[in-house]
């Protein structure tokens, strides 16, 4: 990253503003609605959280740029025009209090995509250098060791190993040819290598080829969080290379929900060129693996369970109806929280939020949300699908002094399967 | 000193074309400069179609998103729907705005009785001012709300207002509302391309871009 400057930021800014852009800005009518589906509004009752309102700097800049009258009533001078104090106050609204959930991009009655601004105006907060300090040391980490948790291609060989000896499998690494491309979370590295371990005795049971690889493994981006396209490029391009360089058929975004709009998503469009591969979320490949009965399962939970639905891979990915044709496999005694599936809310540490020190508390505080979807449900295990949602949730729950595992619905599916091979 | 007559007759000629002028003109322009702006292509593997989306977001955002959404802006949603209805009501079913869209354009349609169009007004009258209590009272609005919020609320609620008056015969001369039922609207023409009264035009952009990007992932925005 080249130095952070608000000239840098500014241009930034005006770099990023597009139609849609406009359309929004032109469309607001300042009715507030955004404020109630966001839970840093409906948690903390402070309106400085209303989603529109964390916009402003972008809405500044667009007004003087891309408007006439804009333009004309800031060459008089009438215009209060955008400062670094304004970037400066704007990044705890930009970043510590926006987890990119989107609950505010579904609620909007004239249609505003909130979201989508926000993680644009974050492209011009991190070139005019007010992006948040752990941010930037995971983004750095990513950058120059490979992973923002600064986990090493050794870490994951220890896991591996592990993994081999438990599941008596072979791990494929840098196998060309195979059907799948397997990239993990640091989370699913570091603590939950249940989920290697579920991989190789389901990709093993339904007969599928697939592989890691040693030099793009990670599919955390912290490029994407920060919003530096610089750096989600780079980051997205070492798995870009690897699955065209390895032939795969299918890349397999983890149980990490950010890694799936990155590698989905936004990822060509990184690059700027369609992918020569397909990206699948795990949730997904082993939606399809049921459906071609490729996936057999033994056994049912005897636990009363529900699912948190991960915003990226409901309201942000579309995949809504898979996780609970899975669950039915093997829970017969499984509840939907209240606003489940695309109104789903968020576990507070979305969107790099979970990266961010100074916003801990506030965090912990909006958790209460997701308290009080629980505690109406009274289960015995909480479910979900995304490595870092498990952890807040996980961090949550004991914050709250709530005794309620969470599990990772792929190691759920693997601890029924049938393993007659 | 001019006289009622006068009045009348500057406000529904001169002024009249001038308001359509920076009406008609305002509005092409700012659609323009927000259009040609542009977007990037998206390179993505579309799951579904992103046009079908845009097309079914602009016609869904019609209603609220969920039940809870319902539930927690309860008042600006109810305020807001009995605005927008009796305003078009009004505006586009009253006999004489007929008259007037015929006059102008050529085209014409059926009316509503006078009693109907007198009972949407006050209704409309009603939803502006809890619209406007809404503003002044709810922390969220009161902390968004800029002067362009309350300049709207006052030019949108001077044409129902003056229109009630001069239908009613509240004023004497006659000429003399009527005049300033004209020219208010004519205020309101001259604002809109500039100020948030253009979401009439851009959310229908707004909700097919939402729509779209929402649609190419699968998911119903």
């Amino acid at each position: 990253m080249s130095t952070a400057t608000f000239e840098r930021g500014y241009a930034a800014f005006k770099e990023q503003i597009d139609s849609p852009i406009a359309a929004f800005f032109n469309s607001c009518v300042h009715c507030g609605m955004c404020a109630e589906a966001c839970l840093f509004y409906t948690e903390t009752g402070d309106p400085k959280y209303t989603p529109i309102h964390k916009l402003e700097p972008l809405r500044k800049v667009w007004y003087q740029e891309y408007t006439l009258l804009g333009r004309l009533t800031s060459l008089l001078g009438l215009t209060e025009r955008l400062t670094d104090a304004d970037l400066a106050e704007w990044k705890h609204l930009i970043y510590d209090s926006c987890t990119l959930c989107g609950r505010c991009s579904v609620v909007c009655p004239v249609g505003n995509d909130l979201v989508y601004m926000i993680r644009k105006a974050r492209e011009g907060m991190v070139a005019a250098g007010h992006s948040p300090e752990g941010q930037i040391g995971a983004a750095k980490r990513a950058v120059i060791i490979g992973s923002p948790m600064g986990v090493q291609f050794v870490t994951l060989q220890a896991q591996i190993k592990h993994a081999e000896k438990t599941t008596g499998l072979t791990i494929p690494i840098d196998q060309t040819g195979v059907e799948f491309l397997v990239v993990l979370s640091s989370m699913e590295i570091i603590n939950y290598p249940e989920y290697l371990e579920a991989i190789a005795k389901i990709m093993h049971q339904a007969d599928k080829t697939w592989t890691l690889c040693s030099s793009a493994f990670e599919a955390t981006n912290t490029g994407i969080q920060i919003g530096s396209s610089d750096i989600a490029r780079q980051l997205v391009n070492r798995i870009v290379e690897a699955a065209e360089n390895l032939r795969v058929k299918t890349v397999i975004s983890p149980e990490c929900g950010h890694a799936y709009t990155v590698l989905r998503w936004e990822g060509p469009n990184l690059i700027g060129r369609p992918y020569r591969f397909k990206v699948r979320h795990i949730i997904e490949v082993l939606d399809e693996f049921r459906a071609g009965g490729k996936l057999k399962t033994e056994g049912f939970e005897e636990a009363r369970l529900t699912f948190h639905d991960p915003c990226q891979l409901v309201r942000r990915g579309g995949v809504i109806e898979q996780p609970r044709k899975l669950l039915g496999m093997v829970a017969r005694n499984f509840v939907e929280m209240e606003d489940a599936g695309k109104m789903n809310w968020c576990c507070g540490g979305g969107g790099g939020v979970s990266a961010i020190d100074e916003a801990e508390e506030l965090r912990t505080k909006v958790f209460n949300r997701k308290k009080i979807q629980l505690e109406k449900l009274k289960v015995d295990t909480l479910v979900t699908a995304c490595a870092n949602c498990r952890i807040i949730l996980e961090e949550g729950l004991e914050a709250y002094e709530m005794d309620l595992p969470v599990v990772g619905l792929t190691e759920m599916i693997a601890e029924h399967l049938v393993e007659d091979k | 000193m001019m006289s009622a007559v006068d009045f009348l007759a500057w406000v529904r000629g001169p002024m009249f074309n001038i308001a359509l002028i920076i009406f008609i003109f305002g509005v092409i322009v700012r659609l323009l400069e927000m259009l040609l702006i542009g977007r990037k292509p998206d390179y993505s593997e579309a799951r579904e179609s992103a046009f079908a989306g845009g097309v079914r977001t602009i016609f869904r955002r019609f209603m609220p998103a969920d039940t809870g959404t319902l539930q927690r802006s309860t008042t600006v949603i109810f305020a807001g729907y009995v605005f927008h209805i009796g305003f078009f009501i009004v505006l586009l079913l009253f006999v004489p705005h007929i008259l007037l869209i015929k006059d102008t354009l050529g085209i014409q349609w059926a009316g509503l009785p006078t009693p109907i169009i007198d009972a949407a007004t006050v209704m409309t009258l009603l939803a502006l001012l809890v619209l406007l209590i809404n503003r002044l009272v709810n922390p969220i609005l009161r902390f968004l709300s800029t002067f362009q919020d309350y300049l709207i609320w006052l030019l949108v609620f001077l044409p129902v207002l003056t229109g009630y008056m001069a239908f009613h015969h509240f004023i004497q001369p006659y000429q003399l509302v009527l005049a300033l039922h004209i020219l208010s609207v004519e205020l309101l023409m001259i604002v809109f391309p500039f100020t948030k009264l253009m979401h009439t035009f851009t959310l229908f952009f707004a909700r097919w871009y939402n729509g779209a990007i929402a649609g190419r992932k699968g998911v119903k925005a």
